[in-house]
């Protein structure tokens, strides 16, 4: 039943593409409710009112918060589709360990890179580029995160591939200098439904942070 | 040549949840304690992104974060001791992960804010936000207890060792601050719980002596305190 999955969520979100990126990979039908951060819905403050953020999967009345807590919930529910986390357990450890780096990493990193100038922002392209530089070494030459299955690792990280433009251009440097295997992967990735069809353009993503920054008063 | 080894020693919170977990379970491991202020070969190499203890090495490969390595263990040796770390069903798991987020990015950070504080009012602001996470954890264990003693119902579960590892820091800090973090008056369900899984059998035999946290936590405070006046002279 189509209902009995909601997703509230916004659409520029790399958090809640991680679990649209999931749901269709798995190919669960679901309801997606955009929802409005400067006037939150009931719905929203009563299914997550430890955060009151985005994403939450709402799967028979019950929400599930945390982008990579659903990612998991989706895997371990719809288990009869393609797995994305794998089943070794040393294999999931380090996919577990991957997308906790990508997680803790990224966002907070990238974000400094838009938000900040001078000094500060040097000091965020040098630790974005390094944060590039070991997830480069860690895909190594291979297809995917998780080796020839697209997976728990890949849906962490790629929705952030439509922020590399924004990233590089607000930082001043290339991703694809920096990390052209990522980027490669990054392509791969797009060939994907479940990504093509999720990820925005980045000219859009750009444009989006260009409104974040006038409101938050950054030049 | 021991199967399992664990960098680290149980003074740090995240090194102690892992060993709570071992000790759930029953293995047997060797236990290898970093010397404070110097990191082994064998710790850089098997942790080269963090550099950071706690490191599982399971037949000569590395598992690292706290997090990774419990719900490792329990895929790895599912029945065995206590049996299932992590919940039977989908919807638990997603909970006590949720909460083990929360934990760690908000409540420890906190509590660790109560510790750093250099002004009264910076004290107070940290300590209200600390209880203010604490209460949100009462709430959450009266809801995934049900009328149990611990978060996973009958048995520790997954959240009962995410956040049970901090218990002896928080009495260590009470002590050393004059502070009262863990109110029984209004989070009655957790001091419950406090007792239920310190007295657990497992957790004894891992859980540090509390008179060996306090000494530690008072020298980290004196250490930062030395470092603050030096760069302020």
């Amino acid at each position: 039943m189509a209902e009995a999955v909601v997703l509230l969520d916004v659409w520029v979100s790399p958090f809640g593409q991680r679990c649209r990126i999931a749901l269709a990979e798995k190919g669960v039908a679901y309801e997606y409710k955009e929802e409005d951060l400067s006037n939150k819905s009931p719905m929203l403050l009563q299914a997550n009112p430890v955060h009151k953020k985005i994403p939450v999967l709402i799967h028979d009345g019950k929400p599930v918060c945390e982008s990579l807590v659903i990612v998991q919930y989706i895997d371990e529910v719809w288990s009869d589709g393609a797995p994305i986390l794998p089943a070794d357990p040393y294999a999931r450890a380090q996919a577990r360990f991957w997308g906790d780096f990508v997680d803790k990493k990224i966002y907070e990193c990238g974000t400094r890179l838009w938000k900040l100038k001078g000094e500060a922002l040097q000091e965020a392209k040098k630790e974005f580029i390094e944060i590039l530089k070991v997830l480069e070494a860690e895909l190594g030459d291979r297809k995917y995160f998780g080796g020839d299955a697209f997976g728990y690792v890949d849906i962490a990280l790629v929705p952030f591939f439509a922020w590399f433009y924004t990233y590089e251009t607000c930082g001043g440097f290339s991703v694809e200098a920096e990390a052209p295997k990522l980027v490669a992967w990054g392509k791969r990735c797009m060939e994907r439904e479940s990504v093509s069809q999720t990820l925005y353009d980045p000219l859009k993503v750009y444009e989006f942070v260009g409104f974040l920054k006038k409101k938050y008063g950054v030049e | 040549m021991a199967a399992v080894k664990l960098i680290g020693s149980p003074i740090s919170p995240f090194v102690l949840r892992t060993m709570i977990a071992l000790s759930l379970k029953k293995v047997e491991y060797e236990l290898l304690p970093e010397k404070l202020g110097e990191k082994s070969e064998l710790l850089l190499k098997s942790n080269p992104v963090y550099k950071k203890i706690p490191v599982l090495i399971h037949h000569d490969r590395p598992i690292c974060e706290s997090a990774v390595i419990v719900e490792y263990i329990d895929q790895v040796w599912p029945e065995s001791g206590y049996g299932a770390i992590l919940p039977a069903d989908a919807y638990h798991r997603a909970l006590h992960r949720f909460w083990t987020f929360y934990v760690d990015d908000k409540l420890f950070p906190s509590l660790v804010a109560i510790g750093k504080a250099e002004t009264e009012e910076a004290k107070a602001e940290a300590v209200e936000q600390f209880r203010a996470g604490l209460r949100l954890l009462e709430e959450a264990f009266v809801k995934l207890s049900e009328g149990k003693a611990f978060f996973g119902g009958d048995h520790v579960g997954f959240l009962d060792v995410m956040l049970g590892c901090f218990v002896v820091w928080i009495e260590a800090m009470e002590e050393v601050l004059s502070l009262e973090l863990l109110e029984e008056a209004t989070m009655p369900a957790l001091h419950g719980w406090v007792v239920s899984f310190r007295a657990h059998e497992a957790v004894k035999e891992v859980m540090p002596e509390s008179g060996k946290v306090v000494e530690f936590f008072k020298m980290i405070r004196a250490m930062r305190m030395k470092a603050a006046a030096d760069a302020a002279n």
